[in-house]
C-alpha cells in the first residue's frame, strides 16, 4: 500500500441514521414516532407505485399509531419547481408531519425541496437556494432508495429545475440531509439487469472518485474502499441471482457507503464529463459513469497513480493485489474496471462506448467538453483538465 | 476568571499580532487581486474569453467571513470588469472564506484555490459553473503575475503553453495598471486627509462645535 501523505485538514459529516437489512421498512413507524411524527406523506413516482414497491411499506403501518396521510406519486424523471409546489400543497392540505421519499434521485431531490417549503412556509423556493441558506432543521424526512446508485439518501444537496425561468436551482444545507436512510432489499429486487448494472457503476464511480480525488480523507476512504469491495464482489452475482436478498442488500449498502464517501470528499472529472453528457445527449448518469471511469483514471494516472494502485486490493482482492508488482497495480486496477464494463455488456448489453449508446452524435463531443469544463466537480479532480484534455478523453470513449 | 486569566496570559504578544498581520496582508492581496483581475481581463485574451462567459452585469464577490476583507466586481456590457466599492446587495456569486486564516493560506500561496475548496475552506454561494469560471480566471492570473515557482504552488497545473516572453510582457502590463490604479488614489487620499486635518483644527479651536 502506498505511503500517502497524511491529510492536512478535512471535514466529515453524516448525521443520517442508516436503517439497513431484511424487514428494515418495518422500523419506519417506530423511527417516525421517535421524532414525534405520525402522519407521513409518501413522495414517489408512477414507476415505483406501478411496480407495487409501496405495498410492503404501506403494510408496515397496519396496527401502528401512525398512518400514511397521503401519497404523491407524480414526480417526473427531472424534478421541477412546479412538482415541488404541488406536493407541498398536498402535504399541507392533509396535515402531514413528515416525508418519506421512495424512489431514486429525482424523487429524493423533489422531497428535499418539498421539505424546505413545508418547513419554512410559503412557495418561494428560490429564497433558500445556494449554499447554507436554511436557518433551522426541517420536518422529519426519511428516504427509501429504490435503486442502488445515487447515494442521494445521505447527501446535503438537491437540484430543482424551474422550467419557467429555464434555470436549475442548487441547494446545499446540512438541514437537507434525511433523518434516516432505509435500505431494504425488497425495494431493489425487481430492478431490471441493465438498471442494476448502471446504478452499481454509478455507485462504484462515486467510491472510486471519492478515493482518488482531491477531497479524499481517511474516513471517506474507509467508506469508499468498503463500497468498492462490496460492489466488486456482488454485482455479477446479483445479475445472475436478481432475487437474492443478501446480494441486493450488499449493493444497497455499497451505494449508501459510496454516497457517504463522496458527499464528504466530492467527485471529479468522471462526473464533470458525465453531467455534461447527460445534459447534452441525455445519456443516463450511471451509464456515462461506466463509460468514462477507466479513461479518466488513465488521464489522472501521472498525478495520483498511487491512489489508483490502492484500488486494486478492493477491486480484485488480496491475491491479485499481492501478485501484482507495485508499479503495475494502478494499470491493473484500470484493466479490472474495463473487465467489469465488458462483463456487464455481455450480461446486460450495457454499452461500452459512447457510440454504442446510440444517444450521442460525434458532433456533440465539443459541446459536451465545453460543458464539462464548467462543471462544479472538475475542481476536485486531482489533475487540471483543459478543453483539449476533455476532448481527448471523449474521443477515447467514443469507440 | 482565573482560567480565563491564565488563557489570556498564555498568548504571547507575537501571537496576538499574527491575526492583525494576516488581516492586513489578506486585505492588501484581495485589493491587489481585484485590480489585477480587472487589468488582466483586458491584457490577456484567454482571461478575456473567460470573463466573456459571465452574463452582463453579473456581480461576483470574494469575501472573508463574517465581515472581513472583500472585493466585488461587476461584468460590464463590453465584458470588462468594474470594481463595486461599498456594495451591500446580494451578489450573483459569492466565494466565501470561512475564516481569515483560510484566506491567508490561499493568498500566501500555501494552498491552491482548488485545494482550498477540497479542504472545505471556502463556500461558493451561487451558480457553481460561474465559481469554476472564476477559479479559472484566478488560476490564469496567478500563472501570469507570479514567478513560476510560486505559481506552481498556487495552481494545479502551470500552463505549459505560457512562454517566458509572454508572461513577462503581460505581467508588466498588469502590474503597471495596478500601480497606476493605486496612483490614481493619491489625490483622493490627499483630499480626505486634508478634510480630516481641517476638521481636527476646527474642533481644537472650538469652532466645530
Amino acid at each position: 500500500m502506498s505511503a500517502n501523505q497524511p491529510k492536512s485538514y478535512y471535514e466529515f459529516f453524516c448525521p443520517v441514521k442508516v436503517i439497513a437489512g431484511h424487514m428494515a421498512l418495518e422500523h419506519i413507524p417506530f423511527e417516525l414516532a421517535a421524532l414525534g411524527a405520525k402522519r407521513p406523506m409518501i413522495i414517489t413516482d408512477k414507476g415505483v407505485r406501478s411496480n407495487n414497491l409501496l405495498v410492503p411499506l404501506e403494510a408496515t403501518f397496519t396496527d401502528t399509531d401512525s398512518q400514511i396521510a397521503v401519497i404523491f406519486d407524480e414526480v417526473p424523471p427531472d424534478s421541477s419547481l412546479q412538482t415541488v409546489r404541488a406536493a407541498a400543497k398536498l402535504y399541507r392540505d392533509n396535515n402531514c408531519d413528515a416525508i418519506i421519499a421512495v424512489g431514486g434521485g429525482s424523487v429524493i431531490d423533489t422531497s428535499k425541496g418539498v421539505n424546505i417549503l413545508v418547513s419554512e412556509g410559503g412557495d418561494d423556493l428560490m429564497k433558500y437556494s445556494g449554499a447554507h441558506n436554511l436557518p433551522k432543521p426541517l420536518k422529519p424526512f426519511f428516504v427509501v432508495p429504490t435503486t442502488a446508485g445515487t447515494g442521494s439518501e445521505v447527501t446535503m444537496v438537491a437540484v430543482i429545475a424551474d422550467p419557467e425561468k429555464n434555470i436549475k436551482m442548487p441547494f446545499t444545507s446540512y438541514h437537507l440531509m434525511p433523518n434516516a436512510a432505509v435500505l431494504d432489499p425488497r425495494m431493489t429486487q425487481t430492478l431490471p439487469p441493465h438498471i442494476t448494472a448502471m446504478t452499481a457503476m454509478d455507485a462504484l464511480t462515486h467510491a472510486v472518485e471519492a478515493y482518488t480525488c482531491l477531497g479524499h480523507n481517511p474516513i471517506s476512504d474507509a467508506y469508499a474502499t468498503a463500497a468498492i469491495k462490496k460492489i466488486s464482489a456482488n454485482l455479477i452475482f446479483v445479475l445472475d441471482n436478481p432475487k437474492d436478498a443478501n446480494g441486493r442488500l450488499e449493493l444497497a449498502q455499497a451505494s449508501t457507503m459510496a454516497g457517504i464517501a463522496f458527499s464528504n470528499s466530492m467527485v471529479g472529472l468522471v462526473h464533470s464529463i458525465g453531467h455534461a453528457t447527460g445534459a447534452v445527449a441525455h445519456v443516463p448518469h450511471g451509464l456515462a459513469m461506466s463509460l468514462y471511469l477507466p479513461y479518466v483514471l488513465e488521464y489522472n494516472l501521472d498525478t495520483n497513480g498511487d491512489r489508483t494502485a490502492d484500488l486494486l486490493l478492493y477491486l480484485a482482492g488480496a491475491d491479485v493485489y499481492a501478485a501484482t508488482p507495485a508499479a503495475k497495480r494502478a494499470q491493473k486496477a484500470i484493466e479490472h474496471i474495463r473487465g467489469m464494463r465488458d462483463t456487464l455488456y455481455e450480461r446486460t448489453k450495457l454499452p461500452r462506448t459512447l457510440q454504442e449508446t446510440g444517444k450521442v452524435e460525434k458532433s456533440q463531443l465539443a459541446e459536451i467538453a465545453q460543458k464539462a469544463l464548467d462543471d462544479g466537480s472538475i475542481i476536485y479532480n486531482p489533475k487540471e483538465a483543459s478543453l483539449a484534455d476533455i476532448k481527448a478523453i471523449l474521443e477515447k470513449a467514443w469507440a | 476568571m482565573n482560567n480565563l486569566a491564565i488563557q489570556k496570559s498564555s498568548v504571547s504578544p507575537i501571537q496576538r499580532l499574527i491575526p492583525t498581520a494576516q488581516k492586513a496582508y489578506v486585505a492588501l492581496m484581495m485589493d491587489t487581486i481585484a485590480r489585477a483581475l480587472i487589468s488582466a481581463s483586458q491584457v490577456d485574451g484567454e482571461l478575456k474569453d473567460e470573463v466573456s462567459g459571465f452574463p452582463d452585469n453579473f456581480i461576483l464577490q470574494m469575501i472573508v467571513l463574517p465581515k472581513g476583507s472583500s472585493f466585488t466586481l461587476q461584468v460590464q456590457a463590453d465584458k470588462t470588469l468594474k470594481r463595486l466599492d461599498n456594495f451591500t446587495g446580494k451578489p450573483d456569486l459569492s466565494v466565501k472564506f470561512k475564516h481569515l486564516t483560510h484566506a491567508f493560506l490561499v493568498f500566501s500561496f500555501q494552498e491552491s484555490t482548488s485545494r482550498a475548496f477540497a479542504n472545505d475552506r471556502m463556500i461558493a454561494d451561487g451558480e457553481v459553473s460561474y465559481a469554476i469560471r472564476l477559479v479559472r480566471c484566478l488560476n490564469k492570473l496567478e500563472s501570469l503575475i507570479l514567478p513560476k515557482l510560486v505559481a506552481e504552488l498556487a495552481v494545479k497545473r502551470y500552463p505549459t503553453s505560457l512562454a517566458l516572453g509572454e508572461k513577462v510582457t503581460k505581467a508588466t502590463q498588469i502590474y503597471a495598471n495596478v500601480v497606476s490604479s493605486y496612483v490614481d488614489l493619491i489625490p483622493k487620499a490627499a483630499h480626505r486627509l486634508n478634510n480630516h486635518l481641517n476638521t481636527s483644527r476646527l474642533n481644537k479651536t472650538g469652532k466645530g462645535n
